[in-house]
């Protein structure tokens, strides 16, 4: 019963958050919106007994996403109303849809046809925290090792793309002025 | 009704999944087609967690966290090369980047 009603109450606030999410013409409002709904889907990690995961998601969508989106605004003219692509609304929706669909037809197919069994099953009388560590250090230590180098990858690139010596990047330069610098340096190798 | 199945979660999901692919079909300024994209991968985290608690099985918890990973890298890269898109050119709507049109 409880259950029932914080399932159908979160359900229909993430909806609406999202929903809120991509129909506003307000940047500010968008970003608001969709903290807000990420903050409600950790109530549904709850629900489901995943209580790590519904703390893995407020800390990084809620605190380091969020800041991040933030941080990334103030770059940006966000003041200024959002245009929209000029196209057929019906067409983009049922679209949607029906691609939606066919994903979670893929997701749930293999489920219902054959019966599918445990591979880790979760213990009984563990916390779903040290269950989560066993398995996570043993069976998947090399994707954990593999996802920590990934996201020192994005580290560096992060600085390297949006550093201080903006100025001195490549990435900066128009086509001109790094054909510009190459005629330099082969002048400079043949002089 | 009162029982809250696998179900009712995988509907939630869809529904979720539809509306980020509506935000990434008719947004036009790259930062909130960003946004879409993250929903898209928070519904699909649901459906993981959701069969994860009904099949007993931390298979799908393990790649919800994997999915948070890879949504926190992309969200840096390409934030930064959003920030030089701007920086050069002032703008990041779509339809200035279609210099790759054929």
């Amino acid at each position: 019963m409880f259950e029932a009603i914080a399932f159908y109450l979160f359900a229909f606030l993430t909806t609406l958050m999202f929903f809120i999410t991509v129909t506003t013409s307000q940047a500010l409002h968008a970003l608001t919106a969709l903290a807000a709904g990420m903050i409600f889907i950790s109530a549904f990690f709850f629900i489901l007994g995943a209580d790590f995961l519904g703390a893995i998601q407020i800390v990084v969508y809620s605190g380091a996403v969020m800041a991040l989106y933030a941080f990334g605004m103030m770059f940006f003219d966000t003041t200024r109303e959002v245009k929209e692509k000029a196209g057929n609304k019906y067409i983009v929706s049922g679209l949607s849809i029906v691609a939606a669909i066919l994903v979670v037809l893929i997701f749930a197919a293999p489920m219902v046809t054959d019966n599918i069994t445990a591979l880790y099953p979760m213990t009984e009388g563990v916390g779903n925290t040290q269950d989560v560590g066993m398995v996570l250090f043993t069976k998947y230590l090399i994707p954990f090792e593999v996802a920590a180098v990934m996201l020192l990858v994005a580290m560096i690139s992060g600085i390297v793309l949006a550093g201080k010596k903006m100025d001195l990047s490549l990435t900066l330069f128009s086509t001109a002025e790094i054909k510009d610098m190459k005629k330099d340096k082969e002048k400079r190798v043949l002089s | 009704m009162m029982e809250i199945g696998l179900n009712h979660y995988l509907v939630l999901s869809t529904i979720l999944f539809a509306i980020g692919l509506i935000g990434v079909m008719r947004r036009k300024n790259l930062l909130l087609l960003f946004f879409a994209t993250e929903i898209l991968l928070n519904s699909v985290n649901i459906a993981f967690a959701a069969i994860s608690h009904y099949y007993g099985d931390l298979t799908g918890q393990m790649f919800a966290f994997f999915v948070i990973a890879i949504a926190a890298s992309e969200v840096a890269v390409g934030l930064g090369l959003l920030i030089v898109w701007h920086k050069r050119h002032n703008n990041i709507d779509l339809e200035h980047m279609s210099t790759m049109r054929g």
